[in-house]
């Protein structure tokens, strides 16, 4: 037990009384109801909503609820719910193509983050201490640049007049400039450049924690650089892999904006259906069972990283 | 300071277990580690400082010193996780400069253990085997028998976060001694343990390297673990080497004053030497008088000296002595400090000098023979002090 | 033996250079005399004048910030509060319902939360405008808060809330007096950080917007639909400037105290 107490590795959880004070649970009380009303409760409203149907009317869906109907408005609204929507998407071969080219780029996309984002974390935990905030602020500092200025900056790196082929045809390596926009090539380096402090920084945080000692011990038994990295370092950086995976796949499922911008028009991200189907055909009712069908098909990988969250911090307190 | 190397005062477990004979360097035998005027600078500071020492096959030797004294910088640049700025260490006669810790023949057991928390016990103590290429069965043998030499049977699946910072240790020596290496570097391995278990891993630390026929290089500061454990202590401070030499040797023959200080307990008093012949000196101090010294020194007469006299060696009476013992002088108990196995007696002599004495405490009465402020004879036999001149 | 080996140099610096240099050349560019972006103009600061003219954009610019900095300071109340709640609240029933909700936003596409927020305040029968967004920004950025909250909650020592209690300092004094001062500075990080996410959101700010409450993303998002314009290059290095700037000061502010600490 001394042992334990004298290297404290880990604070032990603390007891803690059984009874609360009644302004404890006013506490918990604010975030948590202010949550459940602005964002579980919604996703309720878009599941009963992804069972109607497109009206000319405000609102443009039906039917709508109106408790004053009493019983039998409910029961009768209970009927005009349908599954026409979900009937839609399941047919419609252009939202089935639409998910899986979303899963498909994402799945990429995250690829790429991760070969890239991998290297650089690891070279700055290499780099000397001094540099190590300098750096770490360096990456932080494009996320808290506007996400929408960093897109549109590539638009002018990657338009037809735009640097990058001005540089291909002063190099010679082309003869006449290319269309990067409205290609897939330019969804990818706008998602990679987006998403990389999201893939570099989760990873940092773990390689970061990892003790030299480790490294040095497993030099000292006959491990030359190289494989230390590949028997001692990559394995207990998975969970900084892991939680930088999750943290880039499920958002890049759903990203509008960047395929909007960068993207061409032939096929298009799940994002930009839901926003045509909401914005440009009015199609409420449509819009919502698209939502939810991404939904459901996200429902796991968000599970997967909320519960990491939730080890991860009840390892720590 | 009890005499830690009396074998009667061991746990009664492990008097069956003869102590090795105390190491005794033939000169013949060629030293198995060198350090060659070593050096080595952090931000511009000296943490080795022109350093040079041999240790020889089969020895327990252990590095003693303050914290910062250069010690742990000394081991790593054995185990290669440092690179000297200035000399060479050599190991069976070759120079390691450009050999890389993996492919070193020492292992090193770190202060942190450091084990692989991915890995489960058994993972861990085959680790360093696997990177030498042996055949499977050769490897899951070796690590069988460690684990069984070191008492962990029956952990070999459990992660590190499962195990005792006790079993935890364990695991920590196995997979540094499974290697076989020609040296076993051990970066204070008992800091973090109660003084029992302590007290217990030493003996057994020993026990190891006779069973094994390895050698030991111990980092430490605690010096009750160097002198329990060691053959030759080399004492550090400042990066470098003061004083190399047996247990025995270091405690009753200090080349220093620092050295006098830094081992257990020690009367210090200043004097000015009158003179020294064949055997003998004589040493005229302002607090203690006239003192005889039964070794010469290596000093001129008139020069300022200093004897070096431990506390056990100092009787305490409340009369005079009779016989002709030598050296004696009269003071008052100024302060007592019972330890249970003997007794420290602060000893305040007419011109406010402190001089400590310290008794076995024989019998078992509650009231001791001596209280505070009570006028005592304090004496010494001729050979019971050294003379140091620095 | 921490060695940077050039691999490492090589990997660090091509990282880095990714990530600036677009914005390096958005910001070259807002001084392009000339309109075309294949044609350098010479130097100019036209388009940072005619910015100042258009009162549309001028509009927006105000309407974004407001909106950040009410949804920020709420954001940051209440993800604080969550925070508390899930390092300091122990096991309550409904603990992971309530941490589902807290860190499902992080990873939630924001077309998903920007239409479920529109469908509600439809159903509500809510006017939208100025305010849903703000609501709407607030649901979003607090979980953001929670996170940066909570790391350093569980970094604090909770001995120097104990030892004040054990000096007499009752447990809400203790939280307002010892823990609130030292977990301040992910406070003002969490702040920051929301008014960041709200200043430069898009999608929920489509979906929850109304009449007369045109954020700036929107007004930019919808000129830039239609190409490269040179006033939006003066815009976004205005914004560019503006978060550098605070993002610097706020670091060295941080090394400062804990310069004066010491």
């Amino acid at each position: 037990m001394t042992v334990e107490a004298i290297i404290k590795a880990q604070p032990l959880p603390r007891a803690r009384a059984a009874r609360r004070p009644l302004g404890w649970w006013l506490l918990i009380l604010i975030p948590y109801l202010w949550l459940v009303v602005f964002f579980l409760g919604p996703f309720l409203i878009v599941l009963k909503i992804s069972l109607s149907q497109t009206a000319i009317a405000q609102p443009p869906y039906t039917p709508v609820l109106d408790l004053a109907g009493g019983a039998h408005g409910l029961r009768e609204f209970f009927n005009a719910l349908s599954l026409d929507n979900y009937a839609l998407i399941a047919s419609d071969p252009i939202y089935l193509l639409s998910y899986a080219r979303s899963v498909l780029i994402a799945g990429i996309s995250t690829a790429m983050l991760l070969l890239i984002g991998y290297p650089l974390a690891y070279g700055m935990t290499r780099a000397p201490r001094g540099w190590q905030p300098i750096l770490f602020m360096l990456v932080v500092l494009p996320f808290w640049t506007s996400f929408l200025i960093r897109i549109y900056a590539w638009i002018n790196v990657l338009q037809r007049e735009g640097l990058l082929n001005q540089l291909l045809l002063a190099l010679g390596i082309v003869d006449t400039p290319p269309a990067w926009l409205a290609t897939d090539t330019a969804i990818y380096i706008g998602i990679v450049y987006s998403y990389l402090p999201f893939m570099v920084l989760p990873i940092y945080a773990t390689l970061e924690k990892l003790p030299e000692a480790l490294l040095e011990a497993a030099a000292d038994l006959g491990c030359p650089r190289w494989k230390a990295f590949w028997l001692v370092t990559l394995p207990l950086s998975l969970p900084g892999v892991f939680a930088g995976t999750l943290l880039c796949f499920i958002p890049i499922v759903g990203e509008f904006v960047i395929p909007d911008l960068l993207g061409g028009s032939d096929t298009m991200m799940i994002g930009q259906t839901l926003w045509v189907e909401f914005f440009a055909n009015r199609d409420w009712p449509a819009a919502s069972a698209v939502a939810i069908v991404l939904l459901a098909l996200l429902l796991v990988p968000i599970m997967v990283y909320q519960q990491r969250q939730m080890r991860q911090l009840e390892g720590r307190s | 300071m009890t005499s830690v190397l009396d074998s009667s005062s061991a746990p009664a477990r492990h008097q069956g277990i003869s102590r090795p004979p105390p190491f005794r360097s033939d000169p013949a035998t060629p030293p198995l580690v060198r350090f060659e005027a070593v050096g080595k600078r952090f931000s511009g500071v000296a943490a080795v400082e022109d350093l040079s020492l041999d240790i020889f096959p089969g020895e327990f030797f252990a590095l003693l010193g303050p914290s910062g004294c250069g010690k742990t910088t000394l081991l790593r640049l054995l185990a290669g996780l440092e690179i000297p700025d200035t000399g060479r260490v050599l190991l069976d006669g070759q120079d390691l400069a450009s050999v890389p810790p993996h492919r070193r023949a020492v292992n090193m057991m770190f202060q942190s253990y450091a084990l692989f928390p991915h890995l489960n016990v058994e993972g861990n103590v085959a680790f360093g085997l696997r990177q030498d290429g042996l055949p499977k069965a050769e490897i899951a043998a070796r690590v069988a028998a460690m684990l069984a030499l070191l008492k962990l049977e029956g952990f070999e699946k459990r992660k590190p976060h499962q195990l005792s910072g006790g079993q935890r240790q364990r695991v920590a020596l196995a997979r540094a001694l499974v290697k076989r290496p020609r040296v076993l570097l051990l970066d204070e391995p008992l800091a973090a343990l109660d003084k029992k278990l302590r007290g217990e891993t030493q003996f057994e630390l020993m026990h190891l390297r006779q069973k094994l026929g390895l050698t030991f290089l111990i980092v430490t500061h605690d010096q009750e673990e160097a002198m329990t454990v060691a053959d030759r202590i080399g004492v550090m401070d400042q990066g470098r080497l003061i004083q190399v030499a047996s247990p025995p040797e270091i405690y009753e023959q200090p080349n220093s004053r620092w050295v006098a200080d830094f081992i257990g307990d020690v009367n210090l008093i200043e004097g000015r030497l009158l003179a020294s012949g064949a055997g003998c000196a004589t040493i005229m101090s302002a607090s203690v008088g006239r003192l005889e010294v039964a070794t010469p020194a290596e000093a001129s007469t008139g020069d300022t000296v200093w004897v070096a006299l431990r506390p056990e060696k100092v009787r305490v009476s409340h009369t005079a002595p009779a016989d002709g013992l030598g050296n004696c002088v009269a003071g008052k108990i100024w302060d007592i400090g019972y330890l249970g196995d003997i007794s420290i007696y602060k000893v305040r002599l007419p011109d406010g000098f402190i001089m400590k004495a310290s008794a076995a405490n024989m019998t078992r009465l509650i009231e001791r023979p001596f209280r505070i402020d009570e006028p005592v004879w304090l004496s010494w036999a001729g050979d019971a002090g050294v003379v140091l001149t620095r | 033996m921490r060695k940077t080996s050039w691999f490492n140099l090589v990997s660090i610096a091509l990282g880095l250079a990714f990530l600036y240099l677009p914005i390096v050349i958005l910001v070259i560019y807002s001084f392009n005399a000339s309109r075309l972006v294949g044609v350098w103009g010479g130097w100019s600061t036209r388009w940072y004048a005619a910015l100042l003219d258009d009162q549309d954009m001028l509009d927006s610019a105000r309407i974004s910030l407001a909106i950040a900095a009410l949804s920020a300071t709420a954001a940051t109340v209440l993800g604080t509060l969550g925070a508390i709640v899930l390092v300091r609240g122990g096991r309550f029933r409904s603990r992971v319902l309530f941490s589902g909700m807290t860190y499902a936003p992080l990873v939630m596409p924001e077309v998903i939360t920007g239409l479920s927020l529109l469908l509600l305040f439809v159903a509500l029968d809510v006017d939208r405008g100025f305010w849903t967004i703000t609501i709407a920004h607030t649901t979003l950025t607090m979980c953001f808060v929670t996170v940066v909250v909570q790391a350093r909650i569980l970094d604090f020592d909770t001995d120097l809330e104990e030892a004040a209690q054990d000096l007499g300092c009752p447990p809400l004094k203790t939280f307002l007096t010892v823990t609130l001062p030292l977990i301040a500075p992910a406070i003002a990080a969490g702040w920051m950080l929301a008014f960041t996410l709200s200043l430069d959101d898009l999608v929920i700010a489509s979906f929850t917007t109304g009449p007369g409450a045109t954020t700036l993303p929107i007004r930019i998002y919808s000129e830039v639909r239609l190409g490269v314009k040179p006033e939006i290059n003066a815009v976004c290095t205005i914004m560019i400037t503006i978060v550098a700037v605070v993002v610097a000061a706020a670091s060295l502010f941080g090394k400062w105290r804990v310069g004066s600490r010491e």
